[in-house]
Protein backbone atom coordinates (compact mmCIF):
# COMPACT_ATOMS: atom_id res chain seq x y z
CA UNK A 1 0.00 0.00 0.00
CA UNK A 2 2.73 2.23 0.82
CA UNK A 3 4.23 1.98 -2.64
CA UNK A 4 0.83 2.64 -4.01
CA UNK A 5 0.98 5.81 -2.25
CA UNK A 6 4.21 7.01 -3.22
CA UNK A 7 3.23 6.06 -6.84
CA UNK A 8 0.17 8.28 -6.77
CA UNK A 9 1.52 11.06 -4.92
CA UNK A 10 4.66 11.27 -7.33
CA UNK A 11 2.27 11.06 -10.35
CA UNK A 12 0.10 13.48 -9.05
CA UNK A 13 2.87 15.84 -8.61
CA UNK A 14 3.56 14.99 -11.88
CA UNK A 15 0.64 16.06 -13.73
CA UNK A 16 1.15 19.16 -11.71
CA UNK A 17 3.96 20.36 -13.02
CA UNK A 18 2.70 19.49 -16.37
CA UNK A 19 0.11 21.90 -15.78
CA UNK A 20 2.38 24.48 -14.58
CA UNK A 21 4.96 24.33 -17.29
CA UNK A 22 1.86 24.57 -19.70
CA UNK A 23 0.18 27.64 -17.73
CA UNK A 24 3.24 29.90 -16.67
CA UNK A 25 4.18 32.94 -19.09
CA UNK A 26 7.96 33.08 -17.81
CA UNK A 27 10.19 30.60 -19.93
CA UNK A 28 12.86 30.75 -16.83
CA UNK A 29 9.70 28.97 -14.41
CA UNK A 30 8.71 27.16 -17.24
CA UNK A 31 12.10 25.47 -17.29
CA UNK A 32 12.57 24.69 -13.92
CA UNK A 33 9.19 23.26 -13.91
CA UNK A 34 10.00 21.04 -16.35
CA UNK A 35 13.75 20.04 -14.83
CA UNK A 36 11.34 19.32 -11.70
CA UNK A 37 9.29 17.35 -13.73
CA UNK A 38 12.00 15.41 -15.17
CA UNK A 39 13.30 14.55 -11.45
CA UNK A 40 9.94 13.34 -10.53
CA UNK A 41 9.76 11.07 -13.62
CA UNK A 42 13.46 9.72 -13.00
CA UNK A 43 11.94 8.90 -9.29
CA UNK A 44 9.31 6.89 -10.90
CA UNK A 45 11.76 5.40 -13.24
CA UNK A 46 13.59 3.91 -10.10
CA UNK A 47 9.92 2.62 -8.57
CA UNK A 48 9.29 1.21 -11.82
CA UNK A 49 12.59 -0.87 -11.87
CA UNK A 50 14.26 0.93 -14.59
CA UNK A 51 17.26 2.53 -12.95
CA UNK A 52 19.38 3.04 -15.95
CA UNK A 53 16.83 5.13 -17.49
CA UNK A 54 16.26 6.78 -13.89
CA UNK A 55 19.87 7.78 -14.29
CA UNK A 56 19.51 9.08 -17.68
CA UNK A 57 16.69 10.81 -17.24
CA UNK A 58 18.72 12.63 -14.36
CA UNK A 59 21.60 13.08 -15.87
CA UNK A 60 19.87 13.87 -19.27
CA UNK A 61 16.48 15.66 -18.91
CA UNK A 62 17.12 17.29 -15.61
CA UNK A 63 20.28 18.47 -16.39
CA UNK A 64 21.84 18.56 -19.77
CA UNK A 65 18.17 20.06 -21.64
CA UNK A 66 17.80 22.53 -18.53
CA UNK A 67 21.43 23.92 -19.23
CA UNK A 68 20.16 24.36 -22.77
CA UNK A 69 17.27 25.73 -22.10
CA UNK A 70 18.49 28.18 -20.35
CA UNK A 71 21.28 28.80 -22.71
CA UNK A 72 18.66 29.89 -24.97
CA UNK A 73 16.52 31.36 -23.05
CA UNK A 74 19.61 33.82 -22.25
CA UNK A 75 19.95 34.53 -25.93
CA UNK A 76 16.30 35.29 -26.87
CA UNK A 77 14.39 36.50 -23.60
CA UNK A 78 12.23 34.40 -20.97
CA UNK A 79 8.80 36.12 -21.35
CA UNK A 80 6.09 34.99 -23.46
CA UNK A 81 3.94 36.71 -25.18
CA UNK A 82 0.32 36.40 -24.63
CA UNK A 83 -0.81 34.93 -27.28
CA UNK A 84 -4.48 36.24 -29.39
CA UNK A 85 -4.64 32.75 -31.08
CA UNK A 86 -7.75 30.66 -30.34
CA UNK A 87 -7.73 27.56 -28.11
CA UNK A 88 -10.55 25.87 -28.75
CA UNK A 89 -9.54 23.75 -31.96
CA UNK A 90 -6.12 22.59 -30.13
CA UNK A 91 -8.49 21.71 -27.35
CA UNK A 92 -10.78 20.40 -28.45
CA UNK A 93 -7.58 17.90 -30.93
CA UNK A 94 -6.10 17.07 -27.65
CA UNK A 95 -9.55 15.88 -26.11
CA UNK A 96 -9.83 13.47 -28.58
CA UNK A 97 -6.83 12.33 -28.63
CA UNK A 98 -6.54 11.84 -25.37
CA UNK A 99 -10.32 10.12 -25.37
CA UNK A 100 -9.23 8.15 -27.44
CA UNK A 101 -5.93 6.93 -25.46
CA UNK A 102 -7.97 6.75 -22.42
CA UNK A 103 -10.35 4.23 -23.58
CA UNK A 104 -7.85 2.33 -25.29
CA UNK A 105 -5.98 2.09 -22.03
CA UNK A 106 -8.67 -0.33 -21.18
CA UNK A 107 -7.43 -2.94 -23.58
CA UNK A 108 -4.34 -2.77 -22.46
CA UNK A 109 -3.17 -5.57 -20.01
CA UNK A 110 -2.62 -4.77 -16.28
CA UNK A 111 0.40 -2.74 -15.19
CA UNK A 112 2.89 -5.56 -13.83
CA UNK A 113 0.82 -8.65 -14.95
CA UNK A 114 3.98 -11.49 -15.92
CA UNK A 115 1.52 -12.83 -18.64
CA UNK A 116 1.59 -9.72 -20.82
CA UNK A 117 2.77 -9.39 -24.37
CA UNK A 118 6.02 -8.05 -23.19
CA UNK A 119 7.15 -9.89 -20.71
CA UNK A 120 5.60 -13.23 -22.36
CA UNK A 121 7.58 -12.48 -25.66
CA UNK A 122 10.44 -14.83 -26.30
CA UNK A 123 12.97 -12.44 -26.70
CA UNK A 124 12.62 -11.28 -23.36
CA UNK A 125 13.07 -14.81 -22.18
CA UNK A 126 16.15 -14.89 -24.26
CA UNK A 127 18.03 -12.07 -22.96
CA UNK A 128 17.53 -12.97 -19.54
CA UNK A 129 18.40 -15.97 -19.34
CA UNK A 130 21.21 -16.32 -22.48
CA UNK A 131 23.07 -13.56 -21.91
CA UNK A 132 24.75 -14.85 -18.52
CA UNK A 133 25.98 -17.68 -20.36
CA UNK A 134 27.03 -15.36 -23.53
CA UNK A 135 27.60 -12.51 -22.25
CA UNK A 136 28.33 -12.67 -18.64
CA UNK A 137 27.87 -9.16 -17.60
CA UNK A 138 25.30 -8.74 -14.96
CA UNK A 139 23.57 -5.69 -16.30
CA UNK A 140 21.36 -6.88 -19.11
CA UNK A 141 20.43 -3.47 -19.75
CA UNK A 142 24.09 -2.60 -20.45
CA UNK A 143 24.65 -6.19 -22.31
CA UNK A 144 21.43 -5.42 -24.41
CA UNK A 145 22.28 -1.74 -25.21
CA UNK A 146 25.88 -2.67 -26.66
CA UNK A 147 26.21 -6.33 -27.58
CA UNK A 148 22.73 -7.25 -28.89
CA UNK A 149 21.48 -4.11 -29.74
CA UNK A 150 25.00 -2.54 -30.70
CA UNK A 151 24.36 -2.06 -34.16
CA UNK A 152 21.72 0.23 -32.99
CA UNK A 153 23.27 2.00 -30.73
CA UNK A 154 25.70 2.83 -33.26
CA UNK A 155 23.23 4.44 -35.35
CA UNK A 156 22.26 6.24 -31.91
CA UNK A 157 25.54 7.32 -31.54
CA UNK A 158 25.87 8.71 -34.80
CA UNK A 159 22.76 10.62 -34.34
CA UNK A 160 24.10 12.34 -31.67
CA UNK A 161 27.80 13.31 -33.57
CA UNK A 162 25.59 14.81 -36.15
CA UNK A 163 23.53 16.55 -33.60
CA UNK A 164 26.87 18.11 -32.41
CA UNK A 165 28.13 19.15 -35.51
CA UNK A 166 25.12 20.45 -36.95
CA UNK A 167 24.35 23.23 -33.59
CA UNK A 168 28.27 23.89 -34.11
CA UNK A 169 27.24 24.83 -37.58
CA UNK A 170 24.24 26.54 -36.96
CA UNK A 171 25.30 28.66 -34.56
CA UNK A 172 28.60 29.30 -35.90
CA UNK A 173 27.57 31.04 -38.70
CA UNK A 174 27.17 34.73 -39.75
CA UNK A 175 23.83 35.89 -38.96
CA UNK A 176 21.79 37.97 -41.79
CA UNK A 177 19.56 40.42 -40.75
CA UNK A 178 16.89 42.03 -42.46
CA UNK A 179 18.53 45.34 -43.52
CA UNK A 180 15.02 47.19 -43.50
CA UNK A 181 14.14 46.95 -39.69
CA UNK A 182 16.90 47.63 -36.89
CA UNK A 183 16.36 45.00 -34.65
CA UNK A 184 16.96 45.73 -30.40
CA UNK A 185 18.44 43.00 -28.93
CA UNK A 186 17.66 42.41 -25.64
CA UNK A 187 20.59 40.01 -24.63
CA UNK A 188 20.69 39.76 -20.82
CA UNK A 189 24.21 39.29 -19.55
CA UNK A 190 23.59 36.09 -17.93
CA UNK A 191 27.43 34.67 -16.05
CA UNK A 192 27.74 31.45 -19.14
CA UNK A 193 27.21 34.29 -22.01
CA UNK A 194 28.71 37.37 -20.00
CA UNK A 195 32.36 37.39 -21.33
CA UNK A 196 34.20 37.27 -17.85
CA UNK A 197 37.14 39.69 -18.71
CA UNK A 198 38.10 39.95 -14.89
CA UNK A 199 41.24 37.85 -14.29
CA UNK A 200 40.97 38.52 -10.14
CA UNK A 201 37.66 36.66 -8.90
CA UNK A 202 35.88 39.28 -6.73
CA UNK A 203 34.91 38.48 -3.32
CA UNK A 204 31.19 37.58 -4.67
CA UNK A 205 32.48 34.54 -6.82
CA UNK A 206 35.25 32.92 -4.04
CA UNK A 207 32.17 30.68 -2.58
CA UNK A 208 31.00 29.41 -5.92
CA UNK A 209 34.84 29.07 -6.80
CA UNK A 210 35.76 27.20 -3.88
CA UNK A 211 32.89 24.80 -4.37
CA UNK A 212 33.23 24.16 -7.71
CA UNK A 213 37.00 23.40 -7.35
CA UNK A 214 36.01 20.54 -4.78
CA UNK A 215 33.35 19.74 -6.56
CA UNK A 216 34.95 19.16 -10.32
CA UNK A 217 37.47 16.70 -9.83
CA UNK A 218 34.56 14.20 -7.90
CA UNK A 219 32.12 14.90 -10.62
CA UNK A 220 34.94 13.65 -13.05
CA UNK A 221 35.68 11.00 -10.65
CA UNK A 222 32.08 9.80 -10.83
CA UNK A 223 31.85 10.33 -14.96
CA UNK A 224 34.66 7.79 -14.54
CA UNK A 225 33.37 5.28 -12.45
CA UNK A 226 29.94 5.05 -13.78
CA UNK A 227 31.95 4.83 -17.54
CA UNK A 228 33.16 1.61 -16.26
CA UNK A 229 31.33 0.52 -13.65
CA UNK A 230 28.25 -0.09 -16.24
CA UNK A 231 28.29 -3.52 -16.40
CA UNK A 232 27.90 -4.22 -12.87
CA UNK A 233 25.37 -1.79 -12.42
CA UNK A 234 23.41 1.61 -13.63
CA UNK A 235 25.29 3.38 -15.94
CA UNK A 236 27.40 3.19 -18.75
CA UNK A 237 28.63 5.55 -21.42
CA UNK A 238 25.54 7.32 -22.12
CA UNK A 239 25.10 8.90 -18.40
CA UNK A 240 29.29 9.15 -18.02
CA UNK A 241 29.21 11.35 -21.00
CA UNK A 242 26.74 13.42 -19.62
CA UNK A 243 28.07 13.80 -16.00
CA UNK A 244 31.51 14.55 -17.54
CA UNK A 245 30.43 17.14 -19.66
CA UNK A 246 28.44 18.51 -16.92
CA UNK A 247 31.38 18.87 -14.76
CA UNK A 248 33.31 21.05 -17.39
CA UNK A 249 29.85 22.95 -18.48
CA UNK A 250 30.30 23.81 -14.35
CA UNK A 251 33.57 24.83 -14.63
CA UNK A 252 32.77 26.90 -17.30
CA UNK A 253 29.96 28.29 -15.39
CA UNK A 254 31.81 29.14 -12.77
CA UNK A 255 35.36 30.63 -13.95
CA UNK A 256 34.10 31.67 -17.16
CA UNK A 257 34.34 30.00 -21.09
CA UNK A 258 37.60 32.29 -21.53
CA UNK A 259 39.18 29.79 -19.12
CA UNK A 260 37.47 26.59 -20.03
CA UNK A 261 38.31 27.23 -24.09
CA UNK A 262 42.11 27.37 -22.95
CA UNK A 263 41.61 23.98 -20.75
CA UNK A 264 39.23 22.21 -23.73
CA UNK A 265 39.55 24.39 -27.28
CA UNK A 266 37.04 23.55 -29.62
CA UNK A 267 38.71 21.66 -32.18
CA UNK A 268 39.97 19.35 -29.22
CA UNK A 269 35.84 18.89 -28.32
CA UNK A 270 35.19 18.52 -32.26
CA UNK A 271 38.20 15.51 -32.55
CA UNK A 272 37.00 13.88 -29.37
CA UNK A 273 33.38 13.86 -30.87
CA UNK A 274 34.42 12.29 -34.31
CA UNK A 275 37.02 10.15 -32.17
CA UNK A 276 34.18 7.84 -30.43
CA UNK A 277 32.29 7.09 -33.10
CA UNK A 278 35.39 5.82 -35.05
CA UNK A 279 36.40 4.29 -32.44
CA UNK A 280 32.78 2.86 -31.95
CA UNK A 281 32.69 1.75 -35.79
CA UNK A 282 36.87 0.35 -35.37
CA UNK A 283 35.80 -2.26 -32.95
CA UNK A 284 33.20 -3.51 -35.46
CA UNK A 285 35.48 -3.41 -38.30
CA UNK A 286 38.08 -4.81 -36.25
CA UNK A 287 35.96 -7.75 -35.66
CA UNK A 288 35.22 -7.91 -38.88
CA UNK A 289 38.48 -8.26 -40.31
CA UNK A 290 39.12 -11.27 -37.57
CA UNK A 291 36.93 -12.48 -39.81
CA UNK A 292 33.49 -12.27 -37.50
CA UNK A 293 30.22 -9.86 -38.27
CA UNK A 294 30.24 -6.35 -37.81
CA UNK A 295 30.32 -5.91 -34.33
CA UNK A 296 30.33 -9.32 -33.16
CA UNK A 297 33.20 -9.21 -30.09
CA UNK A 298 33.17 -12.65 -29.87
CA UNK A 299 36.47 -12.95 -32.08
CA UNK A 300 38.15 -9.86 -30.08
CA UNK A 301 39.57 -12.11 -28.03
CA UNK A 302 40.89 -15.70 -26.93
CA UNK A 303 37.62 -16.45 -25.67
CA UNK A 304 33.75 -15.28 -26.62
CA UNK A 305 33.14 -13.82 -23.17
CA UNK A 306 36.41 -12.34 -22.90
CA UNK A 307 35.83 -10.74 -26.31
CA UNK A 308 32.28 -9.63 -25.12
CA UNK A 309 33.71 -7.61 -22.32
CA UNK A 310 36.40 -6.40 -24.32
CA UNK A 311 33.97 -4.86 -26.97
CA UNK A 312 31.32 -3.54 -24.36
CA UNK A 313 34.64 -1.95 -22.65
CA UNK A 314 35.57 -0.41 -25.85
CA UNK A 315 32.42 0.66 -27.45
CA UNK A 316 30.97 2.28 -24.25
CA UNK A 317 34.13 4.04 -23.84
CA UNK A 318 33.40 5.25 -27.69
CA UNK A 319 29.57 6.19 -26.36
CA UNK A 320 31.00 8.07 -23.79
CA UNK A 321 33.47 10.26 -25.48
CA UNK A 322 31.03 10.71 -28.24
CA UNK A 323 28.23 12.12 -25.83
CA UNK A 324 30.96 14.11 -23.91
CA UNK A 325 31.80 15.76 -26.63
CA UNK A 326 28.99 16.16 -28.70
CA UNK A 327 27.02 17.89 -25.03
CA UNK A 328 29.92 19.85 -24.96
CA UNK A 329 30.31 21.31 -28.68
CA UNK A 330 26.00 21.91 -28.07
CA UNK A 331 27.37 23.74 -25.14
CA UNK A 332 29.98 25.67 -26.95
CA UNK A 333 27.72 26.87 -29.70
CA UNK A 334 25.53 28.26 -27.34
CA UNK A 335 27.36 29.84 -25.00
CA UNK A 336 29.43 31.14 -27.55
CA UNK A 337 26.42 32.89 -29.47
CA UNK A 338 26.66 36.39 -28.52
CA UNK A 339 30.78 36.25 -28.60
CA UNK A 340 30.53 35.05 -31.81
CA UNK A 341 28.28 37.81 -33.02
CA UNK A 342 30.29 40.28 -31.13
CA UNK A 343 33.41 39.42 -32.95
CA UNK A 344 32.51 39.02 -36.14
CA UNK A 345 31.23 42.73 -36.35
CA UNK A 346 27.54 41.82 -36.38
CA UNK A 347 26.42 43.82 -33.39
CA UNK B 1 -10.46 -4.56 -11.54
CA UNK B 2 -9.00 -2.15 -9.49
CA UNK B 3 -7.41 1.65 -9.93
CA UNK B 4 -4.21 1.15 -9.34
CA UNK B 5 -4.50 -1.66 -12.65
CA UNK B 6 -4.54 0.99 -15.54
CA UNK B 7 -3.21 4.03 -13.54
CA UNK B 8 0.25 4.61 -15.04
CA UNK B 9 -1.69 4.61 -18.02
CA UNK B 10 -3.80 7.52 -17.16
CA UNK B 11 -1.19 9.28 -16.37
CA UNK B 12 0.56 8.45 -19.32
CA UNK B 13 -2.52 9.94 -21.13
CA UNK B 14 -2.74 13.12 -19.28
CA UNK B 15 0.71 13.89 -19.69
CA UNK B 16 1.00 13.05 -23.47
CA UNK B 17 -2.74 15.65 -23.57
CA UNK B 18 -0.98 18.57 -21.91
CA UNK B 19 2.21 17.92 -24.45
CA UNK B 20 0.33 18.13 -27.37
CA UNK B 21 -1.99 20.67 -26.25
CA UNK B 22 1.17 22.82 -25.36
CA UNK B 23 2.60 22.45 -28.88
CA UNK B 24 -0.59 23.42 -30.81
CA UNK B 25 -2.23 25.98 -28.50
CA UNK B 26 1.46 28.22 -27.71
CA UNK B 27 2.73 30.15 -30.48
CA UNK B 28 5.83 30.73 -28.26
CA UNK B 29 9.02 28.38 -30.08
CA UNK B 30 10.89 27.72 -26.58
CA UNK B 31 7.23 27.00 -25.09
CA UNK B 32 6.37 24.64 -28.20
CA UNK B 33 9.49 22.90 -27.91
CA UNK B 34 9.16 22.88 -23.71
CA UNK B 35 5.94 20.92 -25.15
CA UNK B 36 7.78 18.81 -27.28
CA UNK B 37 9.64 17.65 -24.02
CA UNK B 38 6.53 17.25 -21.88
CA UNK B 39 5.28 14.74 -24.55
CA UNK B 40 8.37 12.90 -25.08
CA UNK B 41 8.60 12.37 -21.19
CA UNK B 42 4.76 11.15 -21.21
CA UNK B 43 6.03 8.12 -24.28
CA UNK B 44 9.00 7.13 -21.89
CA UNK B 45 6.26 6.51 -19.03
CA UNK B 46 4.54 3.98 -21.17
CA UNK B 47 7.24 2.25 -22.75
CA UNK B 48 9.14 1.76 -18.85
CA UNK B 49 5.72 1.08 -17.32
CA UNK B 50 4.84 -1.94 -20.09
CA UNK B 51 8.44 -3.39 -18.46
CA UNK B 52 7.51 -3.46 -14.88
CA UNK B 53 6.64 -6.67 -13.66
CA UNK B 54 4.93 -7.76 -10.54
CA UNK B 55 7.75 -8.07 -7.48
CA UNK B 56 10.35 -7.51 -10.04
CA UNK B 57 13.58 -5.78 -9.60
CA UNK B 58 15.92 -3.79 -11.89
CA UNK B 59 17.03 -6.19 -14.39
CA UNK B 60 21.05 -6.47 -13.21
CA UNK B 61 21.78 -10.19 -11.88
CA UNK B 62 21.67 -10.62 -8.20
CA UNK B 63 22.79 -13.86 -6.33
CA UNK B 64 19.18 -14.98 -5.67
CA UNK B 65 17.70 -17.54 -7.98
CA UNK B 66 14.48 -16.61 -8.03
CA UNK B 67 14.70 -12.98 -8.84
CA UNK B 68 12.00 -12.13 -11.14
CA UNK B 69 13.50 -9.61 -13.58
CA UNK B 70 11.91 -6.28 -14.96
CA UNK B 71 12.03 -6.38 -18.90
CA UNK B 72 15.45 -4.78 -20.04
CA UNK B 73 14.15 -4.36 -23.69
CA UNK B 74 11.96 -1.38 -23.05
CA UNK B 75 14.96 0.20 -20.64
CA UNK B 76 17.31 0.60 -23.34
CA UNK B 77 14.62 1.51 -26.28
CA UNK B 78 14.54 4.79 -23.93
CA UNK B 79 17.49 4.80 -22.01
CA UNK B 80 19.05 5.38 -26.22
CA UNK B 81 15.68 7.92 -27.00
CA UNK B 82 16.26 10.44 -24.11
CA UNK B 83 19.88 10.91 -25.34
CA UNK B 84 18.61 11.10 -28.78
CA UNK B 85 15.86 13.49 -27.41
CA UNK B 86 18.18 16.00 -25.99
CA UNK B 87 20.53 15.85 -29.49
CA UNK B 88 17.41 16.79 -30.85
CA UNK B 89 16.21 19.13 -28.80
CA UNK B 90 19.17 21.18 -28.96
CA UNK B 91 19.36 21.20 -32.95
CA UNK B 92 15.57 23.26 -32.14
CA UNK B 93 16.59 25.52 -29.62
CA UNK B 94 20.23 26.25 -31.64
CA UNK B 95 17.15 26.72 -34.88
CA UNK B 96 15.08 28.84 -32.18
CA UNK B 97 18.29 31.25 -31.61
CA UNK B 98 18.61 31.70 -35.19
CA UNK B 99 14.95 32.56 -35.75
CA UNK B 100 15.37 35.23 -33.35
CA UNK B 101 18.55 36.57 -34.56
CA UNK B 102 16.15 36.87 -38.04
CA UNK B 103 12.81 37.91 -37.29
CA UNK B 104 13.25 39.33 -33.97
CA UNK B 105 11.17 37.45 -31.92
CA UNK B 106 10.37 33.76 -31.27
CA UNK B 107 6.52 33.96 -31.48
CA UNK B 108 4.96 32.19 -34.39
CA UNK B 109 2.77 35.04 -35.01
CA UNK B 110 4.63 37.52 -35.34
CA UNK B 111 6.93 35.59 -37.75
CA UNK B 112 4.25 34.13 -39.91
CA UNK B 113 2.81 38.18 -40.06
CA UNK B 114 6.38 39.20 -41.02
CA UNK B 115 6.52 37.03 -43.52
CA UNK B 116 2.97 38.01 -44.76
CA UNK B 117 4.28 41.22 -44.86
CA UNK B 118 7.57 40.75 -47.18
CA UNK B 119 5.86 39.38 -49.52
Amino acid sequence: MMEEFTNVFLMILLVAGALGVLYVRNLFVATMLLAAVSFLMALIFVILDAVDVAFTEAAVGAGISTVLFLGTLSLVGAEEKESKKKTVLPLLVSLIVGGALFYATFDMPKVGHPDTPVQSSRLTERFLQQSPNEIDVPNVVTAVLASYRGYDTFGEVTVIFTAGIAVLLILRQLRRRPETEPLEDAQPELPETASDQRVTPNIHDLVPHVVAKLLIPFILLFGLYVQFHGDFGPGGGFQAGVIFAAGIILYSLVFGMEYTQKLLPLWVVQLLLALGVLLYGGVGVVSMLLGANFLDYNVLASNPIAGQHLGILLVELGVGITVTAAMLSIFYGFANRSEFNKQTGEN
Amino acid sequence: MSFFDHYNYWIFVILFVIGLYTIMSRTNLIKKMIGLSLFQIAVFLFYITMGKIEGGTAPIFVDDPNAVYSNPLPHVLILTAIVVGVATTALGLSLVVRIKESFGTIDEEEILRQEEDSK
